[in-house]
């Protein structure tokens, strides 16, 4: 066994290690431990996925001196190394960008308090990631509740109390579900390891014995994580929390968070329920369905919205139904579609809300239009940051949003049924994207006309180093994922054939 | 000339220009109506506070008293209808999961799924892997040691999430913080020296303390283990901290220590178990002897790890008691 084999091991460990050392560091201490942290699992990971991009396969890790079933495991492939690799970049960029203003919103002698939440929460979505055991994810997606809840409520300031309340109570009824499928998948098939759940439920079809709990199983798990991702009908709580939490908590809740659950889902399906039961239960025409009216409704909503960060927000609801679309078109090029999606939407949505805290702290910290008009020229960076992100949600070409789109267009046109929905679903939601991420585009390179209120004097008229860093190198990771989606498609595309 | 400039006030494009530039808000005439009239007790759906609703949405929406009473109607049909169809979710759920929960394996039965592999070797060679005569402790701090690690962690994120939302600080410069910190300060009105608790806590919580010692440290022979017997040792310093007041405690346990009890017991966790799941993943000897099953010192790493798990509940215990108190220790 190869020493790089243990590496994910390693980072779980490490982020959880340091959470456990912040809590005596002081708050500035906590934050270089938490953003070494980060960098060190970021490479971590990285090694890890070049070892399996030459192995050509996958491995599992046992977590101790008691082999599966008996002990816990952890595994890594391509598809683990690759998400892992950019939720790294990801969080650091995002714990980078937003520290200052970390530092503003979060009382001072509670500043610990904040990054032990961050690296818990990098923990979490490592060991969602890695887990190859139910119940490790079970008990991790719990840790990833708490620290979001910790991350929404740490700014005391607003509305900042009842959103945290309303994430809790909503994650916690996802959470429940989630359980409540665990246990009666433990109760027909006796394993909580995912390779041999997945031989019971495969002997269990064949035999057809349980199928009213294994339809039970599939729909609660799937309610349940997509409560926790915010699909469209569960998306109540999305709004008031990525609009009243601090910068680097709503990046970090909308690029990470629910696309911890969503990658957990998608190792759950292909891992344990198998893909051709979901298809053969029409479960995944539900969650088609789903995903296709939230696509346009999220839009709508963001439409409505005159607060621009509640407008990001909603924008997540639609590009959390193209995920959730991707999912069930039921074709693998579908799925592809949706993992790429993930991550272009997490690189995408976390440069949308670092380069808006650019803009709102040149306009005296408002967050409506008419404040934000011609914050562009006086922020130049984070003009330039938000247009790039707004133009790959859109899908412009050479930008991330791009090749999703571009890969959901052709993956519908492989399935006979869901062709012509998805491809005009697709154009609305593309139209409506546009309308008001456009809009707000103009908002912002257009000049400030007479008789709009005066920016405050005390206003800050240079942006820190950390957030224009986190602005250029989150535009480098759009174009990254725009031009070189070649390779990462290949890999996806290996990561999901290692999946089985 | 001008004819066409009053068009064009009035027209679409005008519209969709003041729109797109921010100044018209689609939101204002419609959606979600926030009525903030505080709701006293007892007013619940009560005729002077739907009198009240009404007079608060006539001033939003500059209605008049007709539509007024329409609206605040509206508001009212759609609760009715909202609390009916949040019964009717529930008990279509209920019934479902019922339906499945009768159509599971009967418990108990040899041939269930359940009964497989994994807890034939628990149940047969668990004594002999793990060292442990209790096989539930065996099963969590060694078998599946990772997920109980998660699950101290869950306990210790907990813990944080509630210092946040009620630690006070008293160096604070924040007015507000200083002022709360003199309202929570319920020391006056602490009972002194009642007699009959500080007697009756003399009498029970060494019983407590030392029962609680017995659990943790007996939990790999014997039913319990740290998360019990954590608990039963938060419960008799709370007891304490009642009978004696936060004077004679504060000499005993401080914030320092409790700091420095959940770092410690949580570090050697974290590191002793990484020692451990590190050889076990190498195929590497660990070097912990197992012991004589059944000696106090036995089963390897079982019993220090029981004391930390025993240490990080117990201080969380604690703390959540004094903080939801007073908003520090």
């Amino acid at each position: 066994m190869s020493f790089v084999q243990n590496f994910p091991f390693f980072s779980i460990i490490l982020a959880m290690f340091s959470g456990i050392v912040s809590s005596v560091l002081s708050g500035k201490k906590a934050r270089n431990l938490s953003l070494i942290m980060i960098g060190v699992t970021t490479v971590l990971s990285a090694v890890t996925l070049a070892f399996c991009l030459g192995t050509g396969e996958s491995y599992t890790y046992m977590m101790g001196h008691f082999p599966a079933p008996w002990g816990n495991e952890i595994r890594a492939g391509v598809l683990e190394g690759v998400t892992a690799v950019l939720f790294g970049v990801v969080m650091f960029l995002s714990v980078a960008g937003g520290m200052t203003h970390t530092a503003e919103d979060v009382d001072e002698n509670k500043l610990n308090l904040f990054y032990i939440m961050i690296d818990l929460m990098l923990s979490s979505l490592l060991a969602l990631v890695y887990t190859n055991d139910l119940f490790t994810a079970y008990v991790f997606v719990e840790i990833n509740t708490i620290a979001g809840c910790g991350l929404i409520m740490i700014r005391q300031k607003g509305r900042s109390m009842t959103a945290a309340i309303r994430y809790m109570i909503m994650s916690q009824l996802g959470s429940g579900l989630f359980l409540i499928g665990l246990s009666i998948l433990y109760d027909v098939t006796g394993h909580l390891l995912m390779s041999p759940a997945k031989e019971s439920v495969e002997l269990l079809t064949a035999s057809g014995n349980y199928r009213l709990p294994m339809l039970v199983i599939m729909a609660v798990i799937s309610v349940g994580l997509a409560i926790k991702s915010g699909l469209y009908p569960f998306h109540y709580w999305i709004p008031d929390t990525y609009g009243y939490a601090t910068p680097t908590g709503s990046a970090v809740l909308s690029g990470l968070v629910s696309k911890g659950y969503i990658f957990l889902l998608i190792k759950v399906f292909y891992r344990v329920i198998g893909y051709e039961n979901l298809v053969s239960a029409q479960m995944i025409n539900v969650l088609y369905l789903f995903g296709v009216v939230g696509m346009v409704m999220g839009s709508v909503h963001a439409i409505q919205e005159t607060d621009t960060r509640r407008m990001i927000a909603y924008s997540s609801v639609a590009q959390i139904g193209y995920i959730y679309m991707g999912i069930g078109l039921g074709t693998t090029a579908g799925m592809v579609a949706a993992v790429f999606h993930i991550f272009s939407h997490s690189a995408t949505k976390a440069l949308l809300f670092i380069s808006a805290v650019g803009l709102y702290e040149v306009s005296g910290d408002r967050k409506d239009f008419v404040s934000l008009r011609g914050a562009a020229y006086r922020n130049p960076l984070a003009g330039i940051g938000f247009a790039v992100g707004a133009l790959s949600m859109v899908g412009f070409p050479m930008l991330a949003g791009f090749i999703s789109k571009l890969l959901f267009a052709t993956s519908a046109l492989e399935s006979s049924h869901k062709m012509l929905p998805t491809l005009f679903v697709l154009a609305v939601s593309t139209t409506l994207n546009a309308i008001y991420f456009l809009r707000l585009v103009i908002t912002l390179y257009s000049r400030r006309r007479e008789g709009d209120a005066p920016i405050p004097e005390n206003t800050v008229t240079r942006s820190t180093r950390g957030l224009k860093f986190a602005i250029i190198c989150f535009i480098g990771l759009n174009l990254v994922l725009g031009m070189a989606s070649q390779s990462i498609v290949q890999a996806i595309t290996d990561g999901l054939a290692m999946f089985d | 000339m001008s004819r066409k400039r009053d068009n064009y006030e009035t027209s679409r494009w005008k519209k969709f220009r003041s729109w797109v530039d921010g100044e018209t808000d689609p939101l204002e005439h419609g959606m979600e109506a926030h009525v903030a009239v505080p709701r006293k007790e007892g007013m619940f759906d009560s005729p002077d506070h739907e009198k009240a609703v009404r007079e608060e949405l006539a001033r939003l929406y500059g209605d008049s008293d007709k539509t007024a009473i329409l609206r605040a109607r509206g508001i009212r049909y759609f609760q009715r209808f909202y609390k009916i169809m949040s019964v009717v979710l529930c008990l279509g759920i209920i019934l479902v999961l019922l339906w499945t929960v009768a159509s599971l394996p009967v418990t108990g039965v040899a041939s269930n799924p359940d009964n497989n592999e994994v807890a034939a070797r628990y149940i047969e060679r668990g004594l002999q892997e793990t060292g442990a005569v209790n096989i539930v402790t065996g099963m969590i701090l060694d078998y599946r040691a990772f997920d109980t690690f998660g699950e101290s962690c869950v306990l210790f994120i907990g813990s944080c999430c509630v210092l946040v939302l009620l630690r006070l600080d008293g160096n604070s410069k924040n007015e507000n913080i200083r002022k709360m910190i003199a309202e929570s300060n319920d020391r006056h009105f602490e009972p002194k020296n009642d007699i009959i608790l500080q007697k009756c806590a003399c009498v029970l919580v060494p019983i407590i303390m030392i029962f609680g010692i017995y659990i943790v440290l007996n939990g790999h022979l014997s039913p319990g283990g740290g998360f019990s017997g954590g608990a039963v040792l938060g419960s008799g310093l709370i007891l304490y901290l009642n009978a004696f007041g936060y004077e004679k405690m504060g000499k005993m346990f401080t914030e320092k220590l409790y700091r420095r009890t959940t770092l410690c017991a949580l570090t050697f966790y974290c590191l002793a178990k990484s020692y451990s799941f590190f050889t076990g993943a190498n195929h590497l000897e660990s070097g912990i002897p197992l012991g004589t099953p059944g000696a106090i010192l036995s089963s390897g790493l079982i019993l220090p790890l029981n004391i930390c798990v025993g240490l990080v509940v117990a201080c969380t215990m604690y703390a959540f008691y004094t903080l939801f108190r007073k908003g520090g220790m």
